[in-house]
């Protein structure tokens, strides 16, 4: 594996993260919105409370991917700003008003006015921003988006909108529902957590068309995907255990076996972002971006690679601990610190 | 309005309502570990509440910088593509330590903020500790990505790119210490002076509050002891300045003509086109003395570079002025502040220095927001000082006054909704020191 590829693993796993950890912040968010039937308060509380310690780590997955992208590919990183500008400044205003909005709701009166208008700014900023995050990274691989050597658009602003980048958009934030929902069932409890699997398996289903939309359009709208996803040595083996997992967390919801469920959806959404990466490979952005055109020098990637090295022996610890501290109990358990 | 001008607007305003957010992030952490450690040593439960209550304005002060700093980020590469294109690889090795920084003040602030019942004592400590560490450190990497804006170094120039880069070089050219010294130290007498002040207005109205004095006392401590530093550090700022950055120097002190023993301006306005500094007082030789320490030290001014690289020395002048003046009024009363608190043994509180720690309870907020206008307008027109343009740095993409809009606006909703919030936390803060607390 050469310097270059090992940092675009770096940056796929680091996305994996992203999605298992902060997507599923996101969807509970998109669960937030959906809140309903006789237990709807409940359903917002436990989501709060599953999400707020940790929903700022897992945020630092996508800024890590990011300081990876610009340090290690500085042009693909001036590619991807220029011509994704649009959907890449909807997901930021997604992002400010949803960690903002979430924070104050927790800080603000508890009177039921204040909580709602703060709980819908936080729900429908965590719709926006899974869409326009999707619809971005399924552009890269539509080859939609041309640049000129330097990495400055060819293109207009709207390179990035297309019916496959929407099912790319829709498929992210069925999956981030999807895991969010199947994480809940392991954290709740009694009718809450057969409200939160009948959401899991709901979510399941329309991960399942939106990822097949996604596939059927990529065969006319991104041929490389397509021909990626299907004609590679490796395209076979990936989509049996992809489809392996999904229907082992579909028959744990359906057998009530929560962990495995949880375990399941996990190594299904992490198949699919790294399906999606080997079938780019060897492009960062389709068709005039590769990992090999875009690389820094190799002083600076071998460097990089060190810090992450570093970095991980580091974190990988402190998140151990992280974890182990707010999602070892079950619930029933003092809560933290109730804000307030 | 152009593009570059728009863009130029959307970062400025984006960096100067994160900096505020970034400043109390490395420093309030410190403050509220203060409190907890003296609440664990001697059992004072005031000491807890302010841990706890310090502990959510944290909580709500660090989102707001986690999600705009998140928008730098992406902000980098959205408006000034052409800069990180060219400069990521030469740059980008502190803005990634920086991410690992980063995740490391999340993770412990998670466990410190919810984890007051959950984890040992200790660990809630070190928590908050290691919170203060990376908060620091986190300061500490992305100021050594301004100093090399301010001093490109560790590359070769060739044909308008960048080769034998070398990016630990990069990341420690001269003056980086100096800067990073004395984003720390303003980061520290900001945030301890606002929250001083907040103190200060409510032991005004409720002299008794042994929480009030008890949150004064630390908040005094930290923001007086960094104020009292700060003029030490910005003379070492300067003299490093005067040789690596005279244009920047010269600018800042409205000085255009090269000499010997020339003077120091204070106030006055610079005029550019007559090459004079009009309305200022005069100090003689001060400048030579202030920049290199000797009376008669020659001091390059202006009009010894060529015009096209000159910044507006108008605004760079009285973003300075404003600058050291606010830095002055924070030092003299951390003096006052000290001489009082040596005299009597205990947190001065008499209610016509609690009105001067008030008054000067915005200034460092001011104080940084000037000094950092000094640094980014000082070095215009270049984004990078003296190699690439601000204005070659800028994105193709048009219509860049729809973005500024919306950011605009957004961010003066967070502004609005944070200050009430934590106004809400403060008012109903204890008069009486609170009894039963776990």
């Amino acid at each position: 594996m050469t310097l270059p590829d090992a940092l675009a693993a770096a940056m796929a796993v680091a996305l994996v993260a992203y999605v298992l950890l902060g997507g599923a912040d996101y969807g509970g968010g998109i669960w937030d919105l959906l809140a309903s039937g006789p237990r709807r308060r409940e359903q917002r509380a436990r989501i709060e409370q599953a999400i707020g310690p940790i929903w700022e780590a897992n945020h630092v997955w996508l800024i890590l991917v990011v300081v990876v992208l610009f340090t290690g590919f500085p042009t693909a990183f001036a590619a991807v700003s220029t011509t994704l500008f649009v959907p890449l400044t909807l997901l930021l205003v997604g992002i400010v008003l949803r960690g903002a909005a979430f924070t104050f709701r927790a800080y603000d009166r508890p009177d039921d006015r204040v909580q709602r208008a703060w709980g819908l700014v936080f729900s429908a900023s965590s719709v926006l921003a899974p869409l326009v995050l999707g619809a971005a990274v399924g552009a890269l691989a539509s080859g939609r988006l041309r640049v000129g050597p330097d990495g400055m658009p060819l293109g207009g602003p709207a390179a990035w909108l297309s019916p496959f980048t929407a099912a790319t958009g829709l498929l992210a934030a069925a999956l981030f529902a999807f895991l969010a929902a199947v994480y809940l069932t392991v954290e709740a409890r009694g009718p809450l957590r057969e409200d939160f699997r009948r959401r899991a398996i709901g979510a399941g289903a329309a991960v399942f068309g939106a990822a097949l939309a996604a596939a059927v359009l990529s065969w006319r709208e991104a041929p490389l995907v397509f021909h990626g996803l299907t004609r590679r040595a490796w395209s076979i083996p990936l989509h049996l255990a992809t489809a392996a997992a999904a229907v082992s967390a579909f028959a744990a919801l359906l057998a009530r076996r929560f962990r495995l469920a949880r375990g399941a959806a996990a190594a299904q959404a992490g198949l699919i972002v790294l399906g999606w990466a080997a079938s780019l490979r060897p492009y960062l952005v389709v068709p005039d971006v590769t990992i090999a055109g875009a690389s820094a020098p190799p002083e600076t990637q071998r460097l990089l690679l060190l810090a992450l090295v570093a970095g991980t022996v580091t974190l990988v610890p402190s998140l151990w601990l992280l974890f182990r501290v707010f999602k070892r109990e079950g619930p029933g358990t003092p809560g933290g610190d109730e804000p307030g | 309005m152009t593009d570059l001008a728009a863009a130029r607007w959307l970062f400025g305003t984006s960096l100067a309502f994160h900096i505020l957010f970034a400043a109390v992030g490395v420093a309030l952490p410190l403050l509220m570990v203060l409190a907890e450690w003296r609440w664990r040593r001697t059992g004072s439960e005031v000491h807890l509440e302010l841990a706890r209550r310090w502990a959510k304005g944290a909580a709500i002060l660090f989102a707001v910088g986690a999600v705009s700093g998140t928008v730098i980020s992406f902000e980098l590469g959205l408006l000034w593509p052409r800069f990180m294109a060219f400069a990521g690889s030469i740059i980008g090795m502190p803005f990634s330590l920086e991410g690992f920084a980063f995740f490391a003040e999340a993770i412990f602030l998670g466990i410190y903020l919810y984890g007051w019942e959950r984890v040992s004592p200790r660990l809630h400590l070190a928590s908050g500790i290691l919170v203060v560490a990376s908060g620091a450190l986190s300061a500490f990497f992305v100021t050594l990505a301004n100093a090399w804006m301010n001093h490109p170094a560790g590359f070769a120039l060739v044909l308008g790119k960048a080769t034998d880069v070398r990016p630990l070089d990069a990341m420690f050219v001269p003056g980086w210490s100096h800067e990073v010294l004395h984003v720390l130290l303003s980061s520290y007498a900001a945030t301890g002076f606002a929250v001083a002040g907040i103190h200060a207005f409510f032991l005004r109205r409720a002299p008794g509050s042994a929480f009030h004095r008890a949150a004064l006392g630390i908040a005094l401590a930290v923001g007086g002891g960094a104020a009292l530093l700060q003029p030490l550090s910005g003379d070492l700022s300067a003299r490093q300045i005067a040789v690596n950055q005279p244009l920047k120097l010269a600018a800042a002190e409205g000085h255009f003509h090269t000499g010997r023993g020339v003077p120091l301006h204070l106030g006055g306005i610079p005029d550019a086109g007559a090459a004079v500094t009009r309305w200022s007082l005069e100090i003689p030789r001060g400048l030579s003395l202030l920049a290199f320490h000797d009376p008669d030290a020659e001091v390059k001014g202006m009009l010894d570079f060529p015009r096209d690289r000159w910044p507006d020395p108008v605004k760079v002048h009285l973003a300075f002025q404003a600058m050291v003046g606010l830095g002055t009024a924070m030092a003299a009363v951390a003096l006052l502040g000290l001489a009082l608190a040596w005299r009597r043994r205990e947190v001065p509180a008499g209610r016509r220095f609690l009105l001067a720690v008030v008054l000067t309870s915005p200034a460092g907020f001011l104080a940084l927001e000037a000094g950092w206008l000094v640094t980014e307008w000082g070095r215009q027109p270049f984004a990078i000082w003296g190699v690439m343009r601000t204005a070659d740095a800028v994105t193709p993409v048009s219509d860049l006054t729809a973005p500024l809009w919306i950011f605009g606006a957004l961010y003066l909703f967070l502004a609005v909704m944070v200050g009430t919030l934590l106004w809400r936390q403060m008012v109903h803060a204890p008069a009486e020191p609170a009894g039963g607390a776990p």
